[in-house]
């Protein structure tokens, strides 16, 4: 049956923040016993509460995988608790139609004086396997976790990676209908974080539905056919992995002041302070090769990107740098001064830089813009990345009327295919 | 698996295929255990006993787990639940029973006031444990769901463990001292039931609040203390004025330790009108507690 396993409908949770015994003494609390803690605050704390989540709706069908990504604070955990029912909802209603193995932390309930025997025991009951079905798996549970020979030693002395390994390898054998999943790829080593990811694999081969929660946008776009990104508590698109992907590290631009330059990065204060850096870039422009405003940035295309900067105090022999990093954090590009400026005293005083490129090689996507000030083989003065988001479309580069494909690659080269005679 | 392209919802609308069952169809299809219905909830809520039932390996694993935790890496091992009572046996004959002079019904002192220890040490134990139990469990309850009243009824378990052990040392004492043993003694697991209610129908109430109010962490020493002079522990209940007894008999323990003393030793009569008067006490103050309990439980992961 191909149907709905997850059916949620406005679903929101509000937090009070700081405190709440602030609101209430004890004794007022007593004297209402059988009021719950929503009640009312005195007044001024109103802007205490805050709605983690307001009016999430979707559904999820049997066999789904759906990456939930969105910043930090977004609403991504809360929603997982309460999808867990670890905390209750403030409005709207969830139904989860299966079992459900819930996964927001490795290692719930591991206790460090136990033995790893024991710990998969009473971490299998907690997730809630049966005592049975504990017993049926645990060789495999101890071989996939690689601890043989200690597993009758108190956990308290394994590695940080045994531990872990353990901690994952019961959760992996959990065979629930529904798994939900929270950024637990955060912790451990890249070995840990593919066996993770090739489990969870396999889960989603065999059918079940997954809800996973995390950073690592490869992960997500190798396990997930659907993602849904969640901001300030709000579904803000809810589709293909791609584009939910491209949606979350470009967030739309404002279209520009026609003709003007285009301001890719302004720096928020221009303060003259002793902490702050000695050079710091303060602007940055995107201009077509005539100086003017490019219309927009394109694969293979010429532009000129213009840095100004502040000099708070000279630095000899500074140099400038811009990088363009992918959003799986490869650095790109890394365009410096000092392969073409090699004896300019750029740190000397306040001063404008203009870094043109000839031949933009990236394809089609979304990048980040950063740049740097440092001496070389010295020190960083300063660093900036995340600057601006960077847009670059889709052109016939080929001249054959058909736009290279935008999706896997970041560069694109020239070539040519022919059938050798 | 293909990519689909998922409609944004619209005024509440969404993209629903032609061959999603509609959803009472769902719900009856898909067994009544694995259906979970996620809604927002107030005011009382049942106290849901057949869900405590189907998580009773959970409570099992808990309370397991704090028994052998109790005594790993100790030099002396299970042997601690023999010397507390012992110890403290020793402290009371010498304070109360040499020093003070307080008199036992005509029993040898240590043995007297050993039968009451070990009750005692039991309730306290297990009040102690339960107040505290939602607060020292809040990574497992921020984190996983089960239901919550699992977590004081697993921390009073261990305290039973220990009670077992102690009961074996006093057997062996009443061997020494030549005391027979009776029918009685049928009494004492019931008597233990209703000392570990006891302490549950306190402990339920003070969890949940610790959750919210630390206080009452601070509380529970000062609470035992005072409790155990009310009890006639150190000193017989035929000290207390008559004037008195019936306010006394309102604390259950008096009931149970006064119980045990005639379970075991054969001493007076059996309380049956202390033990009816306080269990009715009991049972409303543990109902109410769980219900209590239960209607606070859906914010303690977001107050602990």
């Amino acid at each position: 049956m191909n149907g709905l396993v997850i059916r949620v409908e406005n679903l929101g949770k509000q937090y009070t923040l700081g405190s709440s015994a602030a609101y209430h003494t004890l004794g007022e609390r007593l004297g209402t016993l059988f009021t719950p803690s929503r009640r009312e605050p005195r007044t001024g704390a109103a802007d205490r509460r805050f709605w983690a989540l307001r009016d999430v709706s979707f559904n999820v069908r049997r066999g789904e995988v759906v990456g939930i990504i969105g910043r930090n604070g977004a609403g991504k955990s809360t929603l997982l608790k309460i999808l867990s029912r670890v905390t209750e909802p403030t409005e709207g209603e969830a139904d989860l139609f299966g079992r459900v193995g819930s996964l927001l932390e490795v290692g719930t309930g591991f206790h460090p004086e136990l033995t790893g025997r024991e710990n998969i025991f009473l971490n299998g009951a907690i997730l809630g396997m049966k005592r049975a079905e504990i017993v049926r798996k645990f060789a495999d549970i101890v071989a996939f976790a690689e601890v043989e020979r200690f597993i009758d030693t108190a956990v308290k002395y394994y590695s940080s990676g045994m531990y872990t390994r353990l901690a994952f390898a019961v959760a992996a054998h959990l065979e629930p209908e529904i798994l939900v999943v929270d950024e637990v790829l955060a912790v451990g080593d890249a070995e840990f974080q593919r066996r993770c990811l090739g489990k969870m694999s396999e889960v989603a081969r065999d059918g079940r539905t997954i809800l996973f929660v995390s950073h690592n946008m490869a992960a997500v776009r190798n396990l997930c056919s659907r993602v849904m990104l969640l901001a300030n508590g709000v579904v803000g698109f809810d589709g293909a992995t791609g584009a939910g992907i491209d949606r979350y590290c470009a967030p739309p631009v404002d279209a520009k002041a026609k003709g003007e330059p285009q301001v890719l990065y302004e720096a928020s204060f221009a303060g003259a302070d002793e902490r702050h850096a000695e050079i710091e870039v303060t602007r940055i422009e995107l201009r077509g090769p005539d100086g003017k405003a490019l219309a927009d940035m394109r694969t293979w295309g010429c532009m000129t990107l213009r840095l100004a900067y502040v000099v708070r105090r000279p630095v000899r022999n500074a140099h400038f740098g811009v990088e363009v990093i992918d959003h799986y954090g490869r650095r790109l590009l890394a365009l410096e001064t000092r392969t073409h400026m090699p004896r300019h005293d750029l740190g000397m005083a306040d001063g404008v830089l203009d870094c043109t490129i000839r031949q933009l090689p990236l394809a089609p996507g979304t990048f980040a813009l950063g740049a740097s000030v440092f001496v070389p083989d010295q020190r960083v003065i300063w660093a900036g990345d995340q600057l601006a988001q960077l847009t670059v479309h889709p052109d016939d580069v080929f001249g054959h009327g058909h736009l290279p494909a935008s999706s896997h690659a970041a560069v694109v080269t020239p070539h040519d295919w022919a059938i050798p005679s | 698996m293909k990519l689909e392209t998922a409609q944004l919802p619209v005024n509440g609308q969404r993209a629903e295929s032609a061959e999603t069952p509609p959803l009472s169809e769902l719900r009856r299809l898909t067994p009544a255990a694995d259906v979970v219905r996620i809604r927002p909830s107030s005011g009382w809520r049942a106290l849901n006993l057949k869900e405590l039932w189907r998580y009773r390996e959970l409570l099992w694993f808990l309370a397991l787990r704090d028994i052998k935790l109790r005594y790993k890496q100790t030099a002396l091992g299970v042997a601690w639940a023999v010397l507390q009572p012992l110890l403290t046996m020793f402290v009371f004959t010498i304070i109360f029973g040499l020093l003070a002079n307080v008199p036992s019904d005509g029993l040898p002192y240590p043995l007297f006031v050993l039968t009451a220890l070990l009750p005692w040490q039991l309730f306290a134990y297990a009040l102690t444990q339960s107040s505290n139990s939602l607060v020292a469990e809040q990574r497992l309850i921020t984190k996983v769901y089960f239901p919550r009243l699992l977590v004081p009824l697993a921390s009073v378990i261990s305290g039973l463990a220990d009670f077992a052990v102690a009961f074996a040392l006093l057997l062996g004492m009443m061997a020494w001292y030549a005391v027979p043993l009776t029918w009685a003694l049928l009494a004492v697991p019931l008597l233990v039931v209703f000392a570990v209610a006891t302490a549950l129908a306190i402990g339920v109430w003070l969890a949940a609040l610790n959750v919210q109010y630390r206080d009452i962490k601070y509380t529970i020493p000062f609470l035992t203390q005072i409790w155990m002079f009310a009890t006639p522990v150190g000193y017989p209940s035929s000290l207390v004025p008559e004037a008195y007894r019936p306010l006394y008999g309102l604390n259950p323990m008096a009931g149970v330790v006064e119980g045990f003393r005639w379970a075991l030793l054969g001493q007076g009569e059996p309380p049956t009108a202390l033990v009816a008067v306080s269990a009715l006490t009991v049972v409303a103050l543990l109902v109410g507690g769980m219900y209590y309990f239960r209607r606070l439980e859906r914010v303690f992961a977001d107050v602990i």
